[in-house]
């Protein structure tokens, strides 16, 4: 089947940036309330507010934890703004699949998170 | 014996190929597929009897009002119970158990008061009782399983008899888990209730279209199920309840069809059924109701059980083969309908289904709406099968090259 391709089977049996992250400055959890999963993202963020490290936590399926693990490579060393410039079509592209409609959430449950990140740290 | 070939041919939508391959429908917990006759009777109602019911003086309107009074008749023979005026039509079974937990909760439940579920509900027959016990400062308490960790599903009756008290005022409980498949002997369950007065709701959502139901022989003082899981329309459920409760209950909604005379002071409501139907009911579909039992009937509850027996085993067997897959069925599947929930190792059920669908074998992943359950058999999610009486063995063998499937690309 085309939606696993080598890379997204790659991302999900081997995760980028998985675990906990001690000293995190921000953590944020999301659930997917289609099927339960969740992810939490740690984020050590220097005074400079550049994301210095990114982790992910969760369980669940290939998308959604390949999807986690590469938007945690792409953040690393970005601004934490620069969270509000990815849109879901890039997250798309990032994946380099395409996404039915029944797998949307799970593609985008990472970013999502982030977004949630960005919107604690704007309060 | 059923014949499933000639019974697909029944149901349209087996006709449909999609990338140029026929269909496999393993949802049949969620929803059943539906046969042309009763398809045909709802478009025959909107093209030749269209009207409300109960109120015209007209032809048309009391040909409606008898269509719809018929299937009142029917679901009563179909269930047997004592009379239609035990019989509410609802949209649903979740609206029927909220019936009862706010009209009978509303009376008969007051703080310090207990109500018993059990883990395998649905969350159709366990948020209305939460929220109850809630409201009212009642005590929810909830029957376990022996030992899911070992396989064992069944629901641990000596708990339950030790959670019985007087101040038990109802249970309600599923005559079959939507995940696990399992036969719960709901009769016991009634039986120890009502030695201390207590109420039983049963919920057969997933029970009434796989087995006879028998309210008369179980004693059960509520029972409800949703049409659309048992070859009917979406949009209509129905709520059993024994006369003289249900004539003590206050209604549940308040309007139009549910009164015999309003002032600007007071109402006085109908008598049963119409005290519970409140505005213009889900007419068409009741009537359509009629020919999906007409057609179970036909088929016969005693031969779809057999058949499922016989799927169950089957895809147990071929499942089981394969050391990745984890099932959740004990190995003697005596007490257990046509339901295979599974993990494979390393694999989202999300993932299972996405590719089980690219070889059209359609499947349910996820937890499915009965997280407390989930949570006692330790996983997050599972896949499930969900077979009825137009599955067949071919249908399983689609289902293990879709297994291959997965098992490869994950491998």
């Amino acid at each position: 089947m085309d939606l696993y391709s080598e890379i997204i089977l790659d991302h999900y049996k081997h995760p980028h940036n998985k675990g906990k992250l001690k000293n995190a400055t921000i953590s944020v959890e999301e659930i997917n309330t289609s099927c339960g999963d969740s992810i939490k993202l740690h984020f050590l963020v220097g005074k400079d507010k550049k994301i210095n490290k990114v982790t992910f936590e969760g369980a669940g399926c290939a998308i959604s934890q390949a999807s986690a693990s590469m938007l945690t490579d792409k953040l690393t060393g970005k601004s934490l703004k620069s969270i509000e410039k990815i849109s879901n079509e890039d997250v798309y592209k990032m994946l380099g699949v395409q996404i039915s409609p029944g797998r949307v959430k799970c593609a985008l449950l990472g970013i999502s998170t982030a977004r949630k990140a960005l919107l604690k740290t704007k309060k | 014996m059923l014949d499933p070939q000639k019974i697909k041919k029944e149901f349209p939508i087996f006709n449909r190929k999609i990338n140029g391959k026929s269909i496999v429908y393993l949802d049949n917990a969620a929803t059943t597929q539906k046969p042309k006759v009763m398809i045909d009777c709802l478009k025959n109602f909107y093209e030749n009897h269209c009207s409300n019911i109960h109120r015209g003086i007209y032809s048309l309107s009391e040909e409606a009002t008898e269509m719809y009074e018929s299937c009142r008749k029917k679901v009563a023979k179909f269930i047997n119970a004592k009379s239609e005026k035990e019989i509410i039509f609802t949209k649903n079974s979740t609206e029927s158990s909220n019936l009862v937990a706010y009209s009978f909760g509303d009376k008969f439940v007051n703080a310090g008061d207990e109500i018993i579920v059990s883990i395998i509900e649905h969350h159709a027959n366990m948020i209305p009782w939460q929220e109850l016990a809630k409201k009212k400062g009642a005590k929810l308490l909830v029957i376990p399983m022996k030992n899911p960790a070992k396989k064992d599903y069944s629901l641990d009756l000596g708990a339950y008899k030790k959670m019985l008290s007087k101040r038990t005022k109802i249970v309600a409980i599923s005559a079959m888990s939507n995940v696990l498949g399992i036969k719960i002997p709901v009769k016991e369950i009634i039986r120890e209730a009502h030695k201390v007065g207590a109420k039983v709701l049963v919920d057969g959502a997933q029970s009434a279209a796989h087995t006879k139901t028998d309210v008369q022989d179980l004693d059960c003082d509520f029972f409800i199920l949703s049409a659309h899981k048992m070859l009917g329309p979406t949009g209509v459920g129905i709520l059993y309840g024994k006369q003289e409760l249900l004539e003590k209950m206050p209604p549940f909604l308040f309007g139009g069809s549910m009164i015999k005379n309003v002032t600007i002071s007071k109402t006085d409501y109908a008598e049963l059924p119409e005290k519970f139907e409140a505005g213009t009911p889900n007419i068409a579909d009741v009537i359509a109701f009629e020919k999906a039992l007409d057609f179970l009937e036909k088929v016969g509850l005693k031969n779809i059980e057999d058949h499922e027996k016989k799927l169950i085993k089957e895809a147990y067997r071929v499942f089981s083969k394969y050391k990745e897959v984890d099932i959740f069925l004990p190995e003697n599947l005596e007490s257990f309908g046509g339901i295979l929930s599974f993990n494979i190792k390393g694999v989202h059920p999300h993932d299972i289904a996405d590719i089980f669908n690219a070889e059209n074998v359609f499947i349910r992943a996820g937890q499915h709406c009965a997280h407390p359950l989930l949570n006692a058999l330790g996983t997050n999610s599972t896949a499930r099968m969900s077979f009825y009486m137009y599955n067949d063995f071919e249908d399983i063998y689609r289902a293990e090259k879709a297994l291959k499937e997965v098992i490869k690309i994950f491998k």
